[in-house]
């Protein structure tokens, strides 16, 4: 009898454990904040990278559409691997704010002389402090907002493809 | 001109309670970013990395304890943008609540078992 009580509860912890570790199986592991509908507090303000004039985030952004944010920084290799594909949004006439992650002014500027500039407006984060506000964990990312819910709806971490692009496009087309 | 006495215990007292307010606000940060992820690097919390992330995420962390935020708030805040996985340890929830349950009915359990082998001895 007492034998058989061990055994039982011996197989019933093994079943629970194994029932645990099969449902564990089934759970995504997947734990990039890429699809994470977070909001964004836009009380902050921030410096201009050109004249460095002192504006609130909030006038940077369409309120009624969906904006484009790019976070680059001239010291990032990828970065120049996407800038093409920034220039080919901006020939798209879609606008694209462009966040200066952790660099030195003299190297952005001559970054976009060398480069060309695809940003409608560009502004600095000397402490990375901003860019997590946009829930960014480096460089290059970019993130598209909707301005009216202030929330982000879609975020490319890396360098921007051209299937990114072609997407990037067919979101703001489906919102116009 | 010879500054009077108590200028000079006003000034020290000042610098003590600076001194004991900056001890107290880095303690407060290292606390909370070592229950914070480093999204970036393997196995290591903001506390312990020195990635670009880690450190503008502490200098968040400071910010937000100075502009008189709680741990909690803070949390919370960081949890709307990266997500659950961003804090170390998991909070109580219909997702989490084996993981809290299991070890106290094991440790009940146990617990129960010795006393009984005792009592039989």
């Amino acid at each position: 009898m007492k034998k058989n009580i061990k055994f039982i509860s011996l197989l019933l912890s093994l079943i629970i454990v194994f029932i645990i570790l099969l449902k564990g199986l089934n759970v995504s592991k997947d734990y990039s904040n890429e699809k994470l509908n977070s909001k964004i507090d836009f009380s902050f303000k921030v410096k201009k990278l050109f004249n460095d004039e002192v504006i609130n985030i909030e006038d940077l952004f369409n309120q009624e559409d969906l904006s484009v944010v790019n976070i680059w920084a001239s010291w990032c290799v990828p970065c120049k691997d996407e800038h093409p594909n920034l220039m080919q949004l901006k020939d798209m006439n879609i606008k694209v704010v462009g966040i200066n992650y952790k660099d030195n002014p003299k190297n952005a500027k001559n970054f976009l002389n060398l480069l060309g500039n695809p940003y409608s407006e560009i502004i600095t984060d000397k402490d990375g402090t901003k860019s997590i506000e946009f829930g960014a964990i480096g460089v290059p990312e970019t993130i598209v907002i909707n301005g009216k819910t202030k929330s982000i709806i879609k975020k490319f971490i890396g360098p921007l493809s051209n299937e990114n692009i072609i997407e990037i496009k067919s979101l703001i087309n489906e919102k116009t | 001109m010879k500054k009077p006495k108590f200028i000079n215990l006003i000034l020290i007292f000042i610098l003590i309670f600076k001194t004991s307010y900056a001890n107290e606000l880095n303690s407060q940060v290292d606390q909370i970013t070592k229950n914070l992820r480093c999204l970036i690097c393997q196995g290591q919390s903001v506390y312990d990395s020195q990635s670009d992330f880690a450190i503008s995420m502490k200098t968040v962390v400071k910010n937000k304890l100075d502009e008189g935020k709680e741990e909690k708030e803070i949390y919370e805040y960081l949890k709307n943008k990266y997500g659950e996985w961003i804090v170390y340890e998991p909070e109580l929830n219909q997702n989490t609540f084996l993981l809290w349950l299991i070890p106290l009915i094991l440790f009940i359990f146990g617990g129960l078992l010795i006393t009984r082998k005792v009592s039989i001895k």
